[in-house]
Formats: structure tokens, C-alpha cells, sequence
């Protein structure tokens, strides 16, 4: 083992942190010192306040490795897995400020009540599998299947959700906006080669706008910007179920096509 | 509350809503987030008030062969007559005010409907947000879903509007090959900023989002089409640089009819190459 000095000195320092303590009755937040490695992430100076300085630090987590989606939070007010956020991104001087999402309630110092998301969930009406085809029995090529399966990828992190202003800024607008990761989900599935919702007289494209709330997005990208899978959100669900929807409600040629077309099958 | 109901219009207090998380600061970011709206407003600014001042001005807009795209077509009969150019007399001799003013509604409507550009203008403008995870000023909000804004959903339409204009710029181009004399075969430094100039503008046109919904997108089933499957692939790699191709035709656009101006009213002479 060799014996030099200076690398142990430039690879471990002392990083200055204001982490947001609290709960739904206020909080504030704290200033900690505490030591800094090279190679660690955020979430690993957050454990290692919780193991040296504020062992009842509440943060979710999970696989710490990008995946599960459980340690969002706020890194210097931008919305970021705790986990996917290098330490080296900061200078060393730099103070970095962690806070929970602030688009949802807080339960506990950097855990959010996200069942806003749950709620969400539930009201996008699943997959309708196509009649006559059994489970097992699906075929479906790969290009008409490249669409969805990138917003198969998504984690359900919220980071999207957290940041979209139509529901961070407007608490009002939780009621009628389904927020990107929904509008994306409710894309991925009027995409999907096999879904059958129209069969059934679902019509994903009008649903979109009228009961997920489509037209309150103004895409300003900033799901797009935060998503840690780099899913190209804005681009390629939510201005194609906005173009979708236009079909639906906006263009009438589509809608006299439909009508015609409609005729002639009765 | 399920989703489809109305919303309360009573704003309850965004990021201090008293169930957030109890920060005063409307946003914690360090970086220079208002730098690219900042950025944004100023170019589109310098934009709308270079374009309004031709725009209005009705005059130096033809320089044998060049004519500025801010002008063509020419639909009134006040247009300086073009030979072979872009006089299409539909709006007849009634119309008082700078012909350019008919024609620039379709690719003003184009851009303001375009997608990238809402983006700018929403964060640049209205500060709505002004950057991701800085908190808007606004107390309500009600996006896209009512008048005026539902009209962004027009865009399609300001697409087919705005093809057909770049047909137009593209004649343009084409005659920009002669010399002032109007004999064939020559070309200028304005031929040479005209022709980047509708390459831009195809590019832009073409990379369009509706462009891409309609040529493909609003399939269900590409293995089914492959010629527009095809067709989407090509439109979604100009689409990647949809932004970079918004702007960089706004300033093209610009200079040919800045070319045209200086031109026209005599501040030099166009260069001819042959």
C-alpha cells in the first residue's frame, strides 16, 4: 500500500447541507456539515446524516440505483432521484439544499404523500384486451410496438407530476389534471397495437381531454426535462394525444370522415 | 374528486399551500434559470418589433429579382408589380394598408400556434412557469381548455396554410436565378441567401409536430402503412430539431427580407457570382 497524502485529501471533504426537517404541522430547514466522498451520491450524505447526525431523518429509498423511483426529492429546488444525483455535479463550496417534493403533501422531513398519483392511476380505464385473442396468443410487430414500450420505462418516480405546474402551482387543478405521467399512460395505451378500448366505446382520444384534463398542459417541456429515463414525454405522448384529440374534437373533416364512415356501417 | 369536474378557481397557494412542505421561497434553484426565458423573450422581441416595422413599412420589399418573403405572395393591388413574381391580386384594390400584412397571418399563425414556440412564449412571456420548478405568479390557471388559448388546436390548420406559403418561397427561390434584368442563369449573394433561407423554412415547416401526426402519428399500426411509417421516421429526426429549426428560420427569414431592404433602397448593390 503506498503511502501519499494527497489523494486522501482531494477525494474527501467536508460539504455544507440545509436539509428540510418537518412535518404537516412546519418545519424549516436545518444546516448540517457532513462528510463527503468521492463517487457518492446525494442519498448517501442523507444516510449518512441519518447514521451520524439525525438518526429519525425520514427519506423514502429503495434500490439506490435508479430504478424503483422511492427517493425523489428536491436538490437545490430542482426535482431529482436522490440517488441518480452525483455529488461531483457541485462544487465543493456549494451549499445544497434537499427538500421533499413540494407539489404534494408532506407526511415527514423528505417524505411526500404521493397517493395523489394512486388516485390518478385508478381512473385511466386498463388495457381492454382484443376479443377472440387469448392471453398468450398476442402478436404484435416491434414497430408498432416501439411507441409505448418507451413509456414502459417509466418508473414512477413523479418527478414529472412534482414539476408540472398545472398541479405544483395550482392545488385546485388536482380535481380535473391527470398530470404528464397519466396523459402519458393514457397515450401509451391508445397507441397500443392490441388495446381494444374503441371496441368497447371507449374512445381514449376524447377521454384524454375531457376527463383527464389534456388541455391544461401547455408543454412547457418541464416533465420531459426532470424524467430520470429520459422519456421524451412532451414529444412523443402528449403532443401526439393532443394531436389525437384535435382529430377528435377540432378538425371537422376528420369528424365528417368519422361520421360518413359511421353511416355506412349501420 | 374524481377528474372532469370543475375545478375551484380559488387558487390555494401552490407550493405554500398549507399542506406542503412549509417553505416561504417560491423556488430554491441556484442556477441561472432565467437566463433561456430571458434569452427567449429578447430574441422573440427583437423578432416581432424588426418584422412589425416591415411589416408596415410597405415599401423597399422588391429588388429585381428578389422579393422579400415578408411580402410574398402579394395579394393587393398596391403590390410593386413583380414580373413572373408572386402578384396575385385577390384581395383587389381596397385593401389599404401593407399587402405584407395578409399573407404573414398564415405563418404568424403557424408559429404562434407552434409548439415550440408556445413553449417560449408561455415561459417567456407569461411566465407560465417561467422555468421548471420555479413557481408561476399567476393565481388561476386554466391551460389550453378555454378561449382564447383552445385555438392552439387550430395548428394543423396554420401547417397546411403555411406549406403552402413555402411553395410560394420556394418559386421565390427559383427566381431569385435570374438577374435584374430578368434573364436566366445568374445568381447573387441574395440567390444564396434565399435558397438557405427555404431550406430552413421546409425544414421548419416540415419538422412540424401536426406534420408528424398526420404523415404517420395518428397511426394505430405502422407495420400496416410502411410508406408513412417511413415517412414519420424521416419527420420525427427533423422534429428532434424542432427548436433549433424554429429559430433558425426566424432569423433566415429575417435576413432575406434585411437582404431585400438594403438592396432596395440602395445601400448597395447585390453581388452577382455569374
Amino acid at each position: 500500500m503506498t503511502t501519499t497524502s494527497e489523494p486522501a485529501a482531494s477525494t474527501s471533504y467536508t460539504g455544507h447541507f440545509r436539509v428540510w426537517r418537518g412535518d404537516t404541522q412546519g418545519g424549516e430547514l436545518a444546516d448540517f456539515e457532513v462528510e463527503v466522498n468521492e463517487g457518492e451520491v446525494v442519498l448517501d450524505i442523507i444516510h449518512r446524516l441519518q447514521a451520524t447526525q439525525a438518526p429519525d431523518l425520514a427519506v423514502r429509498w429503495n434500490c439506490k440505483a435508479g430504478k424503483c423511483g422511492s427517493c425523489s426529492a428536491e436538490v437545490n429546488g430542482r426535482p431529482r432521484l436522490l440517488c441518480m444525483t452525483r455529488m461531483s455535479v457541485f462544487t465543493r463550496e456549494e451549499t445544497i439544499t434537499v427538500t421533499p417534493l413540494r407539489a404534494f403533501p408532506v407526511v415527514r422531513d423528505l417524505v411526500t404523500d404521493v397517493s395523489f398519483n394512486y388516485t390518478k392511476a385508478r381512473e385511466v380505464p386498463s388495457f381492454v384486451p382484443p376479443p377472440g385473442v387469448a392471453p398468450g396468443e398476442y402478436r404484435m410487430m416491434q414497430e408498432d410496438v416501439d411507441r409505448p414500450q418507451e413509456f414502459r420505462k417509466c418508473i414512477e418516480c413523479f418527478l414529472c407530476q412534482d414539476t408540472c405546474h398545472v398541479v405544483r402551482d395550482h392545488e385546485e387543478n388536482k380535481g380535473a389534471f391527470a398530470g404528464p405521467r397519466f396523459l402519458m399512460r393514457v397515450a401509451e395505451l391508445d397507441m397500443h397495437p392490441l388495446d381494444a378500448a374503441a371496441d368497447t366505446g371507449l374512445d381514449r382520444k376524447t377521454t384524454a381531454q375531457d376527463e383527464h384534463g389534456l388541455g391544461y398542459c401547455n408543454i412547457t417541456k418541464c416533465c420531459t426535462e426532470v424524467c430520470p429515463e429520459g422519456i421524451r414525454i412532451t414529444d412523443n405522448a402528449l403532443i401526439p394525444l393532443k394531436e389525437r384529440a384535435a382529430d377528435r374534437k377540432y378538425d371537422p373533416l376528420v369528424w365528417l370522415g368519422n361520421k360518413i364512415r359511421r353511416r355506412g356501417e349501420q | 374528486m374524481a377528474t372532469g369536474t370543475e375545478p375551484d378557481l380559488k387558487s390555494t397557494g401552490g407550493v405554500r399551500g398549507p399542506a406542503r412542505a412549509s417553505i416561504a421561497a417560491p423556488h430554491l434553484r441556484t442556477d441561472r434559470w432565467w437566463l433561456p426565458p430571458a434569452a427567449t423573450a429578447a430574441g422573440l422581441l427583437a423578432f416581432v418589433v424588426y418584422s412589425s416595422w416591415r411589416a408596415f413599412s410597405d415599401a423597399d420589399y422588391y429588388a429585381a429579382p428578389y422579393v422579400s418573403p415578408f411580402y410574398s405572395p402579394c395579394l393587393a393591388e398596391s403590390c410593386a408589380p413583380m414580373k413572373a413574381g408572386p402578384n396575385w391580386e385577390l384581395v383587389g384594390s381596397w385593401w389599404p394598408l401593407s399587402p405584407a400584412l395578409i399573407i404573414l397571418i398564415f405563418p404568424l399563425g403557424f408559429r404562434l400556434t407552434c409548439y415550440y414556440y408556445r413553449k417560449a412564449y408561455y415561459r417567456g412571456f407569461w411566465a407560465s412557469p417561467p422555468a421548471c420548478a420555479v413557481a408561476e405568479p399567476h393565481r388561476t390557471y386554466s391551460g389550453e381548455t378555454r378561449f382564447p388559448l383552445i385555438l392552439q388546436n387550430l395548428h394543423r390548420y396554420f401547417f397546411y396554410a403555411a406549406m403552402l406559403v413555402a411553395v410560394v418561397l420556394s418559386w421565390d427561390t427559383i427566381l431569385a436565378f435570374r438577374d435584374e434584368h430578368y434573364d436566366w442563369g445568374h445568381m447573387g449573394l441574395g440567390t444564396l441567401v434565399f435558397l438557405v433561407n427555404i431550406v430552413l423554412i421546409w425544414a421548419y415547416t416540415l419538422s412540424c409536430h401536426s406534420c408528424r401526426h398526420i404523415v404517420g402519428g395518428k397511426l394505430k399500426h405502422f407495420s400496416k402503412h410502411p410508406v408513412r411509417y417511413r415517412m414519420w421516421q424521416w419527420v420525427g429526426r427533423l422534429n428532434d430539431r424542432h427548436m433549433l429549426l424554429a429559430w433558425a428560420s426566424l432569423v433566415s427569414v429575417a435576413v432575406a427580407d434585411l437582404y431585400v431592404y438594403l438592396v432596395a433602397s440602395g445601400v448597395f448593390d447585390d453581388p452577382r457570382f455569374f
